[in-house]
């Protein structure tokens, strides 16, 4: 479930194209990076509805202001290329003209109906896209922003997952939005344009996939310090995939034999006032529900990949990977932390 | 040339002095001219503060997952940055030309109120001393901070006082609160002056397009700036007296902050880009050696775009869940903008066409800045679209669009001022060979670094954060953009330069050095104190050109 | 060539310490927008009370006392107009009488509400929005009354004469001001409020 989404245009010659610049601008670019390419969550690559609506009205009005660029730019450039003043010009100066009534009619009028038909496809497509009622049949899911990670619930099924979002394909995904602390803004460029998530406001959103694969994306709205490390990731599934995700999640922890010491330290320490982990402890809300972590790829909000070296290091300095982020680091010693990453490393 | 100028009105009398005597008589000035240039100096102070915290961030962005700079210390750049550069940079060198010129154009002797005048310069000063004052005192109780960092917006509640604990965020309130009193102060100053001393003959129809365009320029600041005074008073009594206005734990509102913040911050882009086309309207003309095409469609423009310019804020709030009605309503009367820019932008053209175009310095700034702002008003259009602009606002794509308008805009047309106007405030011309290079290693840089940003926007890069992960395929733009960074830093470095190689030379520029039309040229470079010993006859709105084409003045054409 | 004609903008009504006061009125009018908005916005919205109609009584008194010392502050301008100092300082006495009296009547009004009701600036969005709303206002009502009674101290002094007429009339005209946002806080806070 990790490869990207399979249609990417333009990607190898792209990437050619990256190495080029990158010699170019070799003192700025470090080597290791030229090669990283992950999915590149560019509006013009969109896997599904409003994306590819917001594509195609966006790319019209990028027409219509190709056209008038090309002939005002065209205008400036003939004007100032033929007018220029000339060694032989001598001392007189050039005719006065003080204006033109029909000209100026004509550069009102003409854009005043561009702005006209314009204003009345933006206004369609506003009626069109923009939905505050769930649609028949559609997945509700509950969005929650914090600093700086993402709760996500899935009402009908009964359970709460973090950061990465498993959605089925051809399904339309109807998102409620709220926020416990400051403003964020959800974006996933090649699903759909961002919306706000404010606090005492019910915000929607929705999505209907067309594309099975994993896109990403992140917070939008300036929300703190870890505003940059806020990353979302959706994994689009075929709907019989997608309901085998949503049955495992609903269940409880398992604790696997060789985990018991780790979860009792994190039964027996401040862990549980923040996270959830159903079947150990369920009082947790203030950090992301830990029941199924490891079903997760990243850690942090998308700060760095999940696996065990990492979850060692994220629970023993959360400031390493985040700097300035909600979680304090617990002064448990090495062997505490290593048995605690166990038994995170086992809720699979 | 048929008519000789006048060139009476002696020179201040410039006897060696002792360095405090020139203190004290600069500190102490209430001379429109004086402040005027204060206001610039101390602008383009701020303007390299800016500039560098600029640099700053984009070093720090140059490469994927960098740890040059901690995470808030980026986030406090962004905001010194953003801050600086509106309240304490395009305010102070608008607010600079507008002193500096009113009175010269309108054939005054000074501003309507020289003392307010001047309080205004020190208000905004001390406003601008106390925000920087965060980066050393605001350690607060909590020791929480230095300067702010919530953003130039300051959105709440991130703003309040249960997300931005210690004082940084007060010392982003005062600071601008204060040098909000001084732009407010100097807005009356420039409405009453054009309103009330013009000269005998200087009807309204006759004024020149850059005092027309500060007009309406001082009615958006004197309607816009006491909004944002209120929001950061309720702001203040949020964080200090325990107030709730934006405090969401208690009921208050979000998106009110925000409403408030826009209804005062798109005037505000009115408010730094109409003087820009006002230094444009005037210089434009006199290097295309042609009267400016359509005066009075130029006039109804501003103030249209003046009119507009109230009504559009919330395009800036399309993505906070508006419902379809306001969402259609802003997005259409956004795109309305475009109407007056463009019949602004044709007759600029429609003025050079048919002329004889001298390339000189300030023209060379004020073509760029016209297929500039062409694109800036052009990636407006896109981004007012409100579906589109669900994808594209917060993106860097925004980043470049209002960096086209203020740099490639304001920022171009601010230097073409610079040459155009050294003259007349020092006596001195600018060196056209330094400025072609300035003028060549901005204009690179800027489109190194600011076209590329449409491209990061468009592959999904949010703005303000210090960080991306490496496989997002980000790193070459961001890379692009870092290095035009430090071309431009090098292009404005050259204007430097040619500031201090002008004061190395005689001043030998004359009264009207460029052969222009308005009343600044009728008298000395620089002028005397009381600015006229005796005024041209002002029947036209070119009272030189008259002067010196007496077989064919203006006032029979207009 | 012939004479271009003067304009003799000195002697306009339109003369720069109107112009000027008149920019100033304007702006402050956007100040005072704000707080009106912002009190629209939050009426009805306060998750605890006291909530406005329960604490709050009609200012007949006050509101009397302020629209009456705008008559008088304009009879004081006519008076001076006229030269006639002795009435002129009366009136100016009396807009300064009736000025504090509003200012007493706030006074009154808000000790009843900070110590009677418990109503404070952070109890809810309602005292948020009152306290600064009115408080504002109050504020340029008691600034309007330290301009009016330095006009009336220097009139006492025999300092003023029909000569300063003009002066004291954009004092007056920052004085109908404060009057007209009375007006509108009235409105907002007491009527559309309750």
């Amino acid at each position: 479930m990790r490869e990207g989404v399979t249609s990417h245009p333009g990607n190898e010659g792209h990437g050619r194209g990256r190495a080029v610049i990158a010699l170019l601008l070799g003192s700025w670019i470090g080597p290791a990076s030229v090669h990283a390419q992950g999915p590149v969550p560019s509006i013009l690559d969109p896997v599904a509805q409003p994306a590819q609506a917001v594509l195609d009205y966006g790319l019209l009005l990028v027409l219509v202001c190709a056209v008038i660029f090309v002939l005002v730019m065209g205008a400036l450039v003939v004007t100032v290329i033929r007018f220029r003043a000339r060694a032989g010009d001598g001392e007189r100066e050039p005719p006065q003209v003080y204006g033109s009534d029909q000209l100026e009619l004509a550069w009102t009028v003409a854009p005043v109906l561009v702005v006209i038909v314009l204003g009345l496809i933006t206004a369609g497509r506003i009626v069109a896209l923009q939905k505050s009622e769930a649609p028949a049949g559609s997945l509700a899911i509950r969005v929650t922003g914090h600093q700086w990670w993402w709760e996500l619930e899935y009402p009908e099924y009964g359970f709460t997952t973090a950061n990465e979002l498993h959605l089925p394909v051809g399904r339309v995904a109807f998102l409620e939005l709220e926020s416990q602390d400051v403003i964020h803004s959800f974006w996933l460029p090649q699903l759909s344009g961002k919306t706000d998530l404010i606090p005492n406001r019910r915000n929607t959103m929705w999505i209907e996939p067309h594309q099975v694969g994993m896109v990403v994306g992140q917070c939008a709205e300036y929300c703190g310090t870890q505003h940059a490390n806020m990353l979302l990731r959706v994994f689009i599934h075929e709907e019989a995939e997608f309901e085998r995700w949503a049955r495992d999640q609903q269940k409880e922890a398992r604790t696997l034999p060789g985990t018991e010491a780790g979860r009792a330290i994190f039964a027996n320490t401040a862990c549980v006032n923040c996270h959830t982990v159903r079947g150990v402890s369920e009082i947790g809300r203030f950090g992301p529900d830990l029941t199924h972590l490891m079903s997760r790829t990243t850690l942090a909000a998308g700060a760095a990949s999940n696996d065990r070296a990492n979850l060692i290091d994220w629970i023993g300095n959360p400031d390493h990977f985040k700097p300035g982020a909600r979680m304090p680091a617990m002064k448990l010693d090495s062997a505490q932390v290593a048995q605690v990453a166990d038994y995170l490393a086992s809720l699979e | 040339m048929s008519a000789s100028l006048r060139t009476d009105g002696a020179r201040e009398i410039s006897s060696p002095e002792r360095s405090g005597s020139v203190l004290h008589a600069w500190v102490t000035t209430v001379d429109h001219k004086k402040l005027g240039i204060l206001y610039i100096a101390a602008g383009l102070l701020f303007f390299v503060i800016g500039g560098i915290e600029a640099i700053m961030m984009r070093a720090q962005l140059a490469q994927a997952a960098n740890t040059l700079l901690e995470p808030q210390e980026f986030n406090r750049l962004f905001t010194m940055h953003g801050t600086t550069m509106v309240f304490l940079v395009g305010m102070p060198i608008v607010t600079g030309f507008g002193n500096y010129l009113i009175p010269l154009m309108i054939g005054a002797r000074d501003m309507a109120f020289p003392r307010l005048n001047a309080w205004g310069f020190w208000m905004f000063l001390f406003g601008g001393l106390v925000l920087y004052m965060s980066y050393f005192a605001s350690m607060g109780l909590y020791g929480a901070g230095t300067a702010p960092d919530v953003g130039w917006f300051a959105y709440s509640p991130l703003a309040g006082k249960a997300f931005s604990r210690g004082n940084a965020t007060d010392y982003w309130i005062l600071g601008i609160l204060i040098s909000g009193f001084g732009s407010i102060s100097g807005a009356i100053n420039m409405l009453t002056t054009t309103l009330t001393m013009r000269c005998p003959g200087m009807t309204m129809n006759r004024l020149p397009l850059f005092v027309w365009m500060m007009l309406v320029v001082s009615f958006l600041m004197l309607l816009a700036l006491p909004v944002l005074t209120g929001a950061q008073v309720m702001l203040l009594f949020d964080r200090f007296l325990g107030a709730h206005f934006f405090d969401t734990q208690a009921g208050g509102d979000a998106v009110l902050w925000q409403h408030f913040f826009w209804f005062f911050g798109h005037p505000e882009v009115y408010i730094l880009m109409i003087p820009g086309f006002a230094y444009a309207s005037e210089i434009i003309p006199v290097f295309s050696r042609k009267v400016i095409f359509g005066y009075s469609f130029m006039v109804a423009a501003t103030l249209a775009i003046g009119l507009v310019a109230v009504g559009v804020w919330a395009h800036h709030m399309f993505t906070v869940g508006m419902g379809q009605g306001l969402n259609i309503w802003f997005a259409v009367i956004t795109m309305l903008v475009g109407v007056p820019t463009g019949i602004k932008l044709f007759n600029w053209i429609a003025t050079m066409y048919g002329g004889r175009i001298q390339l000189r310095m300030p023209m060379v700034f004020c073509i760029a800045f016209l297929g500039q702002f062409l694109i800036a008003g052009l990636t407006g259009i896109l981004l007012s679209g409100a579906p589109l602009n669900w994808q594209l606002s917060d993106s860097y794509f925004v980043v470049a669009h209002f960096h086209y308008v203020l740099i490639g805009g304001l920022v171009f047309t601010v230097f073409a001022a610079c040459y155009y106007w050294f003259p007349k405030m020092t006596g001195r011309m600018l060196s056209e060979k330094i400025g072609r290079w300035h003028f060549w290693l901005f204009f690179i840089g800027f489109h190194l670094t600011f076209t590329t940003m449409h491209v990061q926007g468009v592959l999904g890069m949010p703005r303000r954060i210090y960080t991306y992960p490496a496989e997002r395929g980000w790193e070459v733009w961001n890379a692009i953009s870092s290095t035009g960074a430090i071309l431009q830093g090098l292009g404005v470095a050259c204007f430097f330069v040619a500031v201090i190689v002008a004061f190395r030379r005689p001043a030998q520029a004359g009264p009207d050095p460029w052969n222009a039309w308005t009343l600044e040229w009728s008298t000395s470079s620089p002028p005397p104190a009381y600015n006229f010993l005796s005024l041209p006859e002002v029947r036209s709105r070119r009272p030189l050109w008259d002067l010196k084409h007496p077989d064919d003045p203006d006032w029979e054409h207009e | 060539m012939s004479q271009a004609p003067a304009l003799l903008l000195e002697e306009s009504p339109w003369n720069r310490g109107r112009v000027g006061m008149a920019c100033l009125i304007f702006g402050e009018s956007t100040f005072f927008c704000v707080f009106v908005v912002a009190y629209l916005f939050y009426i009805g919205k306060s998750a605890t009370g006291p909530q406005p109609g329960d604490v709050l009584e009609f200012p007949w008194l006050a509101t009397a006392c302020l629209l009456s010392s705008s008559l008088s502050a304009g009879l004081a301008v006519s008076a001076l107009a006229r030269s006639q100092a002795v009435r002129a300082s009366l009136m100016l006495a009396i807009t300064v009488g009736l000025g504090s009296a509003f200012i007493a009547a706030t006074a009154v009004e808000w000790s009843g509400l900070i110590y009677g009701h418990g109503l404070t600036l952070g109890t809810n969005l309602f005292g948020t929005t009152f306290y600064s709303l009115v408080g504002f206002h109050a504020a340029h009502v008691i600034l309007g009354l330290l301009m009016l009674s330095l006009v009336l101290a220097l009139t006492l002094a025999g300092r003023v004469s029909a000569e300063h007429t003009e002066r004291v009339e954009m004092v007056t005209w920052y004085w109908h001001f404060v009057d007209a946002v009375w007006i509108v806080v009235l409105t907002t806070v007491y009527v559309v409020g309750v």
